[in-house]
This record gives C-alpha cells, structure tokens and sequence, in this order.
C-alpha cells in the first residue's frame, strides 16, 4: 500500500506532511494536487520532510502527499545522448515543442521517446546461455559514433531463455527474457531504471594510469587528470571555469561526455548546446552533440533540483562506464548544490556548521567524487570502463579557504585553481601554476613517455622556471629588472615565453583550441631547448642583447597557430633555427649575427 | 474592488515585527498568494505568504507594518501570486515599485495581468545573444561589448558618475542595419528622488527612445517594496518582448538598495545570516532576477539588462557585487582612479568584461580584427600597468627603451582611447581605428596577438591616411 498524507507545512521547496507512516527516506513522492514531485529527506514519527524539486507557490495546507514506493530514479537507454535534460531528467527540448518557452510545474514526461524504434543487433549471447548482471546481449547505433552496448541490468543472473531477433524496438519492448531460478523470469529491455543516489556496482577497481587527453596544454603538460580521476575547478567569478569545463567536454579524448549545468546560467546552456551542434568531434569528425549529453537546471530554476541534476550526471556517467567508455562528467557549479543543501537545512532548523553548511557537506560531496574511477565492470565480454569527474567551485569573494573549497580538497586528486588576476590579464585557462597539482603525474607519466621519453623532464623544467620566475620577481619589484644578472633576466624572458606562448591558450582560437599530445610536447621541447642553448651560450661570453634578437623569438611566439598535423615539420625546422643561431653566436664570440 | 465570496479573511493578526505579520491559520491559504491587509482608516497594504504552517502562518507585507495595530487589521487572501496589470499604455508612464500610477496619469486598462515572479526560461530554447549593440563608447564597444539579451552590470561606487554613463548607453544604443522598436524599462530602486527624475529627464530626451517605462521606489519609500520593484519591472519588460515583439533594455538602479532590503527581511525572518549578514539564498534571489533576460527561439524581441549597483567600500568582493557576478555575463567596472584622472567614461579596463562579446563581434558583425585588437589592447595596457607600478618604485629611467614606449601606450590609451565626451559617438570602425592608432606606438613585432594579415591591412604605417594625429602626440607626451 502506497502512503497517502496531508500537508502540513510549507516553507519554499520544503514541505511537512503528516500521516506519513510506512514511507521512507529518499523515496519520491507526490505533492500537492499538482502532483509536484518531491523527495521524502526526513522522517520523524508520522511526519515526513520534504523536499520538492518544482516551486511549491500555490500550495495549500491539507493538500494530499503520495508516496510512490520508488526512489528517484534514471532511465537509462539508447536517447539519451544529444539530449538536454532537467534536474529530474525530463527533456527540455521536448518540454520546449510542447508547452512553449517557458518551464512550467507538474510537467510528467518520460526521458527516452517512447515511440522511437531502435535497431538492435544481437551480440552472439544465445537462449540458454549462462549470463548476469552487465552482461552484453547486443548493441543499437545509437549516433554515428556512439554505440549503445544493451546490458542486462546489474542484479539479474540466470540462463537467457529468449532473445528478440535483430530489428526495431522501441525501449519498452522485450528484448530478452531470462531465468533467474526459482522459476521466475526477468524481462529485459532496451531501456533500464537506476536510483541515481545509488552507484552501479563494478567488478573491480584499477587505478587511474591512463591520462585523460584533453587538449588543454596546461592539463596535458602540467596538471595531467587520469581517466577515472576526479579533478576541482575553484576560481571567483570570470576565472574561466565555465569556458575551461565546456573546452573539455568539447575536446577530451572520451567516447560520451556529461555537461551538468547546475545553478548556473541559461545562455551559457544555450551556448553549449548550439555550439556542441556546430563543432566536430577532431577524432570523428562528427558533430560533439552526438556524444554529448546535457543536463540543465538554471540558476532561476527549483533550487532543489541542483542536487538530482548532479546525481543524475553521475549516474549517465556509470552507465556509459560499464558499457566500456572512456566517459567525462563535469559539474558546473558544485557550490550552487551545496547552497541548495545549505538552504534545505536551513529550512529544517538542523544545526549549521561552517558559513551555514550543513555538517554533512563533506560527506554529501564525497558520495559524488567517489563515484569516479577506472573499472573492471560487471558481465561478459570484460571490459573496462572509467568515469572521469571535473567539478567547479565558486568561492564567494574567490577566496579558497571557504567550506565547499576546503571540503572539496579532501576528496580530489588534481586542483586546478584558477587565479582572478590572471584572467583580468586574459591569461587562459587562468590556472595558477604555483597553487595547482595533479596526484596522476607520476602514474600517467608512463603513458607519456612510451611517445615522448622527456615528458617528466620537460614539465619539471617548465615549472621550476616558474617557480623561479616568481621569486625573481619579488626582487624586481624592488629593484627593478635591470638589476640582475644576465642568468637570471634570461631565465624571466623564458619564463614568459612558457607562459605567453605555450600555457596560454585561447578557447575560441579556432586552430589552438585543441592541442594534440604531440603538439603540446614538442612546443614544450621547443621552449626549454632555446633556454638551454641560450643559457649555454650566454654563458660563453655572448651578450644577453644580441639573445634576445634571435629572430627565432618571434616565430615561437606565433607557433601556437600551427595545425597539429604539420606541428612536426615545423619543430624540426625551429629546432634547426635555434641550433643554427646560437651556434653561429657562439662561434662568432660577441660579435656574431 | 469586488468582494467575491470565495475571498478568506482573518480578522486579526497574532503579531506584527519588521515587515512580517503572523496570523492564525485558515484553511486553504496558498503559499505564495497575495493578501491585502486593511486597516481600520481604510487604507491598504498588498503582502505575501510567505511560510503556510497548520496553525499559524508567516506574511511579509509590502508597505511594511508601521502603523499597524495587529488587533484592528483584517487580512485578506486573494487566492493568488502577485500579479501586475500590463498593457502598451504604459510607455511614457511613471509607476510605483508595485506598479501603480505615480503621475497623476489615468488608470491603466490591462491587456493583460501577469505574475510578477515570471517563469522560468526554459535553456533549451533560449537563443545565444549575439547581435552586437553599438554604444558608441570606445571602452565599451571595443572591450566589453554589450549584445542584445545580455545582462551586464555597472559595478559603481559612491559618487561615480554611473547614471552619466547609463544614459548615455540608452541615448547612443543601435543595432546596425536594424529599425526595430526599442524601449527603456526603468526601475529605480531606493535611490534619490533627484536621480531617479534625473535619469527619467535624460531619457525622455534620446531622440532614439520614444518608450520610457519607469517604476521608482525612492529613498523614502517603503524598504520592503524594493524586493518587488526589480521583478515588477521585469514582467513588464517580458510583456513588451515575448508578446508585442519589443527589444527592451532594462536599467536597474541600484540593486545595492535591493539587496540591502533582503538582507533587512532575512533578519527580520530570523533566518541563519550568511555571509556578511545576506542570506544564503541571496545568490538565488538575484539569479530569479538577472536570469530574466535573453532571446528566445521563435520571438522577435529581447530583454537586456543593465543593473547598475554601488559597491560598498569600492570592494568587489563584497558579496553584493560578488554575487552578481557570479550570475551576469560580465561587468562594466567603474574606477576611482580613474574618474580622479578626469578620464570619462572611468572604466577599469582590466576588471570589466563581457562573456558574450565573442558571439556578437568579428567579420560581418563589427570587424575581421576587432577581437585581435582588443586582446592586444588589453595585453599592452596590463604590460603599461604593471610597469607604471614598477617605475613608480624604481624610476622611470632605470626602464628600457621599449618599457618606456609600453608607458606611453598607456597614458594614450586612457586619454585618447578611453576618453570621450559624454555626447560623443563614435561608430565602431572610428573606434577600432583609434585603437590601431593608440597601438601604433608600440614596435610592431610586439604585436604578437595580431595577425599578419590585419597588421598588413589595418595598421596605420601600412595605411596612408589615418595615423598621424596620435602618433603626432606621442612625440609631445
Ligand atoms: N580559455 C579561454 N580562452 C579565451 N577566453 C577565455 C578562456 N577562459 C575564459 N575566458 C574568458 O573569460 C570569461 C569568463 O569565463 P567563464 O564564464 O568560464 O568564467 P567562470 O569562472 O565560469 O565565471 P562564473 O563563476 O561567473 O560562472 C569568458 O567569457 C571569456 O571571455
Ligand atoms: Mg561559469
């Protein structure tokens, strides 16, 4: 028997209802005449707390409660990608074609089409093989580069007893019947439910070796994230995190990617979405929106939403993970969720902790980054799969000792803090070398030298003039940069071709946007190679002066805008430039040109 | 009014703090809905329910409580969220925050009646903004550059000549090749009676804006107004745009006042205060507000916004300012160091930002080199920047030959590139050429940023004409 109670109480998205017995924490239920769809948070004798994910105006007192005995739950299917969704996985699109521009309340809307006929070919699985839980039983064409493997759902094993022929089906259809003992049969389908608070089990664990290819130089070369990693992204208002998440989601080497916009703006979502149209996949060359999905709960939209839409994110992400994707999720922004909890406890009258967050705010986050990882999944044939998770911090006042900085920081493996004062400068990606790190170096350093063996080396390098950089310039603050000596004015000159002309890199530049791994290294290679003939031949006697008029400089400066394709050739003709120069200085002694 | 019978009524309220009323409970009060409290004189006061409990229920009254006596009020349920009356018979007309005649005007005959809260814009049928509005401001048009659906904030403060500027913007504003309709829906939010009549003066003025909508909630009104003044406004810009097509731009001034008036009845709630005293749903109050902007698939018109706010203590990390920022597509930083050099519009070039300029600028919007020009801008005045710092400890003369020329870049870009005059226009091309001639003092081969196509074409050694005035100034400088 399915609960039925009365309201009590409202208050903004948190109602009371009594006469409540029999339901249970996290199980949805139904409020109001609307039949708003709400989420029982608390129980306390017959009264239930809870949170309801539409605005609540219009409510009355004595309005019915019903409990649905479910949990809130994803369908999960071949439609998916492409999609936007809300926080409780309605399409918005299709919401859009039918009630208008505007989002209304009480809208009850299935997430996959039920009308769409998929075809679905047979994986070779035969009737009275043995099978169970993630096991794959054949595949739909869901986009051109996206194949959607049809697993049997985690939990049921037994023997398949039937398996629909190849041909259309449309999600609701029977595709396999199997005997799970005991006389009972369990039905398979194209589509299956999974409670998004829950995560999807795996066999076995790995740790994250490979790295996630994003493109992104400063990632790539310098904060490398692992696939399965899960990575944060702190930076104040207009660092650069929205743009840096979108540029990744565009450009990583990843077979699916989730955009989860949380609390965040309308056009930023619309400008994802017609851009995502727009721009090909550089691996397929196919539109990004076809292993793309979006989830969207706007900052104007029901506050209590934030926290499904993240959850929902991460329950896509493990589903394409055990189809055996590389997948990458990023949450834009996590600290409008966590405003969201502090704004529901509040409400409950809990006791606040730091800046009014409720005390489960580290647990609450870490139920999230946990659920990244590289795996050995469920079923037959192996395979392994990973859910790489990137998600956005937005300190009030940018400043990073606040609660969903700090908390994040105990559960992530790279920090990538981004830096106010660097992007007032337009230095992009505004990642602050001196406060950012990535725990995957060591480990994906082996993928990267079975290609590039001075991956390490050249990154050590890199950051050490950096490092050094910033401590020369607290000296020249004081005394000016005439004041030091040549070693040193040479080191600050590479320091700021490492900065202008290999880290920065714009997001809209059409060729720069995505650099290949090969391109990255080897502009690297190009700038620490000019230091140490610089250094080698400044140190011969040669005048600083006639270093900096190595017309080399200037090419370096614009080498950003080479092709990845023809990135090689122009190395090789660079480092036979800085060769040539140098050796001619150094031979002509102080006087050569 | 009509009394119609399905109205509730409480005759009595239990008590009366800040801007709140409790009452006891009747059945079937709607959480949200509008009440009408009246007192004995007769006169009234719109609230709204704000907490419904079983027993007793929570009122925030719009007028504030002053003058209320709990025991001879009644209160009355109108079963409804607070909606305004709107029609095209508000152009040229001045209203309260709630939206009643304030000019001794006739009563408005509603076309239609509409919630002040709006809905929700739907993201997946928004439109990305992106048809570039030529202000005719250099700073703003090269730098940050506005388009239509955008909401960009002025960060002001104290004395700075925001309103100056703002009029300016609604005078100046075109969208090239477009004869559209145009409409300024102005809402002032607890400011002076002298600016809010200032700026409602200098409108009716533009040549280019026969539509002035204006709601004012001056110094003197009531607190508690001003959480509906910028929403009130709001739904009427919406009316204008999604119904008859309008292109509106908003301009609210000062939404400091409004956020002062949340943290106000958030105290009086006594909620748990979060930072600085504002609630901790401040950050989503304010996006109800600025997210009520945009295109939408399929509608011909658009709301664009320009809040402008004071930050308190010139601090942009104040929560105020802060928060907003974390919600609009940029901000238009107003600078008093620079306003103390004399320099108008005192733009602080380096903190102000438009996040949809790359959408609305390029070839066939403004120019092929117009984003080159500007990161190059940008990346010359920061080296400048940096470097005035630097030589105000160490001397100018201990700087090389090409720092010293990064210090004039500087000085010209402020004087001849940032400045102008309040009634001065200049077209994009005027402003983009000006660049080219602030940037020519530069060595070219600093000009990395630049393509060698656009230096080829559009800078002045390369050109025959232009390029004589600035350059001829640098040599006085
Ligand atoms: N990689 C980049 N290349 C070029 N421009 C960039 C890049 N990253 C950021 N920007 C610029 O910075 C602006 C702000 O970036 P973004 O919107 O990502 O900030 P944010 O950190 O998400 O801010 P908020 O917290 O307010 O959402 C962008 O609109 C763009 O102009
Ligand atoms: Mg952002």
């Amino acid at each position: 028997m399915l609960v039925r109670g009365k309201i009590l109480r409202i208050s903004g998205p948190l109602i009371v209802a009594e006469g409540m017995e029999g339901s249970m924490v996290y199980e949805v239920v139904l409020v109001g005449e609307e039949r708003l769809i709400g989420e029982v948070i608390g129980l306390q004798g017959d009264r239930a707390f809870i949170q309801v994910y539409e605005d609540t105006s219009g409510l009355r007192v004595g309005e019915p409660v019903e409990g649905t005995g479910g949990l809130l739950s994803a369908e999960l299917g071949p439609g998916l990608v492409g999609r936007v969704y809300d926080g409780l996985q309605r399409p918005l699109s299709v919401i859009g074609e039918l009630y208008g521009a505007f989002v209304g309340r009480g809208v009850k809307l299935p997430a996959l089409s039920r009308d769409a006929k998929w075809f679905f070919v047979r994986s070779g699985v035969k009737a009275g093989d043995k099978i169970e839980g993630g096991s794959i039983l054949g595949y739909v064409q869901e986009t051109p580069i996206l194949l959607h493997k049809i697993m049997v759902p985690p939990g049921i094993s037994g023997v398949l007893k039937e398996l629909a022929p190849d041909g259309d089906y449309t999600i609701e259809e029977t595709i396999a019947v199997i005997d799970v003992g005991g006389g009972r049969r369990e039905e398979v389908r194209l589509a299956s439910k999974w409670p998004i608070r829950k995560p999807r089990p795996y066999k076995t664990r790995l740790e994250p070796v490979e790295p996630l290819i994003t493109g992104t130089r400063v990632l790539d070369m310098m904060f490398p994230i692992a696939r399965g990693g899960k990575a944060a992204v702190p930076g104040g208002f207009g660092s650069g995190k929205t743009v840096l998440m979108h540029t990744l989601t565009k450009w990583s080497r990843t077979q699916v990617n989730i955009f989860v916009g949380c609390g965040e703006r309308g056009n930023e979502m619309a400008d994802a979405l017609h851009s995502f149209r727009k721009l090909t996949d550089p691996a397929s060359g196919r539109p990004l929106s076809e292993k793309a999905i979006f989830i969207a709960n706007t900052s104007n939209m029901p506050v209590a939403a934030r926290e499904t839409s993240v959850f929902l994110g991460v329950t896509i992400g493990e589903y394409f993970r055990d189809m055996g994707y590389d997948v990458l999720m990023v949450a834009d922004s996590t600290s409008r969720w966590a405003e969201a909890m502090r704004e529901i406890s509040a409400r409950l009258e809990e006791m606040p902790g730091d800046e009014g967050f409720p005390a489960y705010l580290g647990s609450r986050l870490a139920e999230f980054y946990e659920r990244s990882g590289r795996v050995v999944t469920l079923g037959n044939p192996e395979r392994v799969g990973s859910l790489t998770i990137l998600g956005a911090v937005s300190p009030p006042g940018a400043d990073f000792s606040e609660p969903v900085t700090t908390n994040t920081l105990r559960y992530i493996g790279a920090l990538l803090a981004l830096d106010v004062s660097l992007a007032n400068r337009r230095h992009f990606p505004a990642i602050n070398w001196l406060l950012s790190y990535s725990r995957y170096v060591e480990t994906v350093a082996r993928w990267w030298e079975r290609d590039f063996k001075n991956w390490l080396k050249l990154r050590y390098e890199a950051l050490r003039i950096l490092q050094r950089e910033s401590e020369l310039m607290e000296l020249v603050r004081l005394v000016g940069p005439e004041a030091l000596p040549d070693p040193d004015k040479l080191l600050l000159d590479v320091a700021k071709m490492i900065r202008e002309d290999f880290l920065q890199q714009s997001a809209y530049h059409p060729i720069d946007a995505y650099s290949s791994p090969e391109k990255t290294v080897l502009m690297l290679d190009i700038i620490i190679k000019f230091y140490e003939e610089a250094s080698r031949t400044l140190s011969e006697g040669v005048p600083l002066a006639k270093i900096r008029e190595a017309p080399v400089i200037s090419r370096i400066a614009r080498m950003k805008e080479v092709r990845n394709e023809e990135f090689r050739k122009v190395y090789e003709d660079i480092v036979k430039n800085i060769d040539d120069y140098f050796r001619k200085l150094r031979a002509g002694g102080s006087g050569g040109s | 009014m009509v009394l119609s019978l399905s109205v509730k009524e409480v005759r009595r309220a239990l008590s009366a703090r800040g801007s709140l009323l409790l009452v006891r409970s009747v059945e079937g009060i709607k959480y949200g809905e509008v009440v009408e409290v009246v007192l004995p004189n007769g006169d009234s006061r719109v609230g709204q329910v704000i907490d419904v409990g079983k027993d007793v229920s929570i009122i925030q009254v719009f007028g504030g409580v002053s003058e209320i006596n709990v025991d001879s009020i009644r209160v009355r349920f109108k079963g409804e969220t607070l909606k305004i009356p709107v029609s095209l018979d508000m152009f040229g007309r001045i209203f309260d925050g709630l939206g009643n005649p304030i000019d001794n005007g006739p009563r408005i005959i509603p076309e239609d009646w509409l919630d002040v809260n709006g809905a929700p814009l739907n993201p997946a049928m928004r439109e990305p903004p992106s048809e570039f509005i030529e202000t005719g401001v250099s700073a703003i048009d090269a730098l940050f550059s506005i388009v239509r659906g955008q909401k960009l904030p002025i960060f002001s403060g104290a004395g700075l000549p925001h309103n100056r500027i703002a009029a300016q913007i609604v005078r100046q504003a075109t969208v090239r090749g477009k004869e559209e309709r145009f409409a300024v829906v102005f809402a002032a939010i607890g400011v002076t009676y002298e600016e809010a009549y200032f700026f409602i003066e200098s409108l009716k003025k533009a040549k280019n804006v026969e539509n002035v909508i204006s709601f004012i909630n001056t110094a003197s009104s009531p607190v508690i107004e001003r959480i509906a003044v910028p929403r009130v406004a709001l739904t009427t810009a919406e009316f204008l745009a999604w119904k008859h097509d309008v292109h509106v731009l908003v301009i609210m001034s000062d939404m400091t006042n409004y956020a002062e008036a949340l943290r106000e009845l958030s105290a009086a709630r006594e909620e748990v205060p979060g930072r600085r005293g504002y609630p901790g749903y401040m950050y989503t109050d304010l996006a109800t507000i600025y997210e009520r902007a945009g295109k939408v698939a399929g509608k011909k018109g658009s709301v664009t916004q320009m809040p402008i706010l004071t930050m308190p203590d010139d601090d942009i990390t104040h929560p105020i300012p802060d928060l907003t920022g974390y919600i609009t597509e940029g901000q238009i930083v107003l600078s008093r160091d620079m306003f103390r050099k004399g320099i108008y519009p005192p733009v602080d070039v380096l903190l102000s930002l438009s996040r949809l300029m790359k959408d609305g600028i390029g070839p066939g919007k403004t120019r092929e080199d117009h984003y080159q020009v500007f990161m190059q801008m940008i990346a010359a005045y920061t080296e400048g920047q940096y470097l005035r710092e630097l030589s105000a400890i160490i001397g100018a003369e201990s700087l090389s030959e090409r720092d010293r020329k990064y210090l004039n870049f500087a000085d010209l870009f402020e004087r001849k590139f940032v400045n102008q005059g309040e009634n001065e226009r200049r077209d994009i091309e005027t402003t983009l050429d000006l660049g080219w001639e602030v940037l020519s003092v530069l060595p070219e081969e600093e000009l990395k940023l630049i393509s060698i196509e656009n230096i080829q074409k559009y800078h002045p050694k390369y050109r025959s004409s232009v390029g004589i005035s600035v350059a001829a100034d640098a040599q006085t400088s």
